[in-house]
């Protein structure tokens, strides 16, 4: 509908506001849309708790089996929380047609990405910080370890990194909510393996050496889709 | 949809549609070539010592394994183009090359188990290669419902090609990733096999010859329908655009 908006691109002089700014005022405007109506982080927080208990209740795992799925259903819970924060975050730009306000401001395409990235991970780690201590209750397995916190943050960050990108697409595809799984976890698998695995590994007291390379390819995903997502944001929302 | 055309043909003009004369004899070809690759497969090659019969899957198998890959690829590289020319010929190559891996992985995904109910006792298990076969298939049919999904046709073509890339990348690292760290128990047909792989077996001459006629035949087959997809994705446009036209003449 606004097509003429869209056609008018900032002269390049315009965009003086620096990225990492930029970037910082989106992910601010999203923090305090979001403390004001508190919508996505309670939705985003129920679901994780009830997907817990079914957890809990469905598989009604011993000693051992507790241990060894934890890191799996912890990452579960997250990733299938995180695509209702991913979903919101932008659907509610397009449904309100802020997206074209955001893209007529004078700031880089990439800050755009930036601080929804940032936005989503953020709530993402809000929901890990609640979901630990609980789970660690539940399941009586201690997340409370030492680098656990790392791979989590890590995780996070390449999921959002990932699925803000995949979220930009699917929101405009008819039924976007149902798209939005199916396009982002055969893609966030890649992410989901070596987090779970990393995370499973710090669970069961595997020295760090051993799961160093789990690190390293977690990391390594993470850098591959957010230069990926960057490279590529600006073909999604431009017109 | 624009109703005003500016070229091709008057839609008065009477034009047939036959595929050019290089698609039909590429289409020939590549059906002996098929014909000649399942004798090669069932007759030519001697049976496997160790895994019996059943290793003849193989010749099918790793060749459409092999052409799905390749078809993916050529995805990326023609997401690229469309991204950076927003040509619209890109983006048929695009999606064409889509439907024809997804077919070609189909064969693989469903062909595998088959051999690996017999090999290691069970159909499936999360070993990397299975696990980027599956994540392959399940990308790109995902790849195929985002464009179903969305109504603007560059809106469709930029996604595409975007899509496109991200999931080859995600593909490529869940299997480079993941093989590196943990010993692969599938064997490995081409290369060197993991030490700890089960069904490592030296190729005898014969096996060795009807193994790479399959994968040049498979290549064929990827190539020809292709070519055919984009044609019929031509064809398409073209019935879009003559239906817009004589609707605006009427209208």
């Amino acid at each position: 509908m606004t097509l003429e908006l869209h056609a008018q691109r900032q002269p390049e002089a315009a965009r003086a506001t620096p990225l990492f700014k930029a970037a910082a005022a989106i992910a601010w405007k999203d923090l305090r849309t979001e403390l004001r109506s508190k919508e996505t982080i309670s939705a985003m927080l129920v679901f994780a708790l009830v997907a817990i208990m079914i957890f809990s209740f469905a598989l009604e795992l011993d000693r051992t089996g507790r241990e060894a799925s934890a890191a799996g259903i912890l990452w579960v819970t997250l990733v299938f929380a995180g695509s209702l924060g991913l979903g919101r975050s932008l659907g509610r730009e397009k449904d309100q047609h802020c997206l074209d306000g955001l893209l007529l401001a004078p700031i880089d395409r990439s800050a755009l990405y930036f601080g929804k990235l940032a936005g989503n991970a953020l709530f993402m780690a809000v929901v890990a910080v609640v979901l630990l201590p609980i789970m660690t209750i539940l399941f009586d397995v201690s997340f409370f370890r030492p680098l656990v916190p790392l791979v989590v943050l890590m995780g996070i960050v390449g999921y959002a990194g990932v699925g803000t990108l995949i979220a930009s697409m699917s929101i405009y595809a008819r039924g976007g909510e149902v798209m939005l799984p199916i396009l982002l976890l055969p893609i966030a698998l890649s992410i989901l393996i070596p987090a779970v695995r990393a995370t499973r590994g710090l669970l069961e007291m595997v020295p760090f050496a051993e799961l160093s390379t789990w690190f390293n390819l977690l990391l390594g995903t993470n850098v591959i889709y957010i230069v990926l997502a960057y490279m590529l944001f600006g073909f999604v929302v431009e017109e | 949809m624009s109703a005003t055309v500016v070229e091709g043909s008057p839609a008065t003009t009477v034009t047939t549609h036959r595929p050019p004369l290089a698609l039909t004899v590429l289409t020939v070809f590549t059906a002996l070539m098929l014909l000649a690759a399942s004798y090669m497969a069932f007759l030519y090659a001697p049976t496997e010592l160790t895994m019996g019969a059943v290793q003849r899957i193989f010749y099918f198998h790793v060749g459409a394994a092999w052409a799905g890959a390749l078809a993916f690829l050529v995805t990326v590289v023609a997401g690229v183009a469309y991204l950076i020319t927003g040509k619209r010929s890109w983006d048929i190559v695009g999606f064409s090359s889509v439907e024809v891996g997804l077919a070609l992985v189909t064969i693989t995904l469903a062909s595998g188990p088959v051999w690996a109910q017999f090999a290691w006792g069970k159909p499936w298990t999360w070993d990397p290669k299975l696990t980027a076969a599956a994540v392959m298939w399940l990308s790109y049919a995902a790849y195929l419902m985002l464009r179903q999904g969305i109504e603007d046709q560059r809106r469709q073509a930029r996604f595409g090609a975007v899509y496109g890339i991200v999931a080859f990348a995600s593909v490529m690292v869940t299997y480079v990733g993941v093989r590196f760290i943990t010993a692969t128990i599938h064997p490995a047909v081409v290369g060197p096999s993991a030490s700890t792989g089960q069904g490592d077996f030296g190729m005898a001459p014969r096996i060795r010859n009807a193994m790479i006629f399959s994968f040049l035949t498979f290549t064929f087959v990827f190539a020809t329908l292709l070519w055919h997809r984009i044609r019929l994705a031509h064809l398409t446009d073209r019935v879009a655009l003559l239906k817009a036209r004589l609707l605006s003449r009427l209208g």
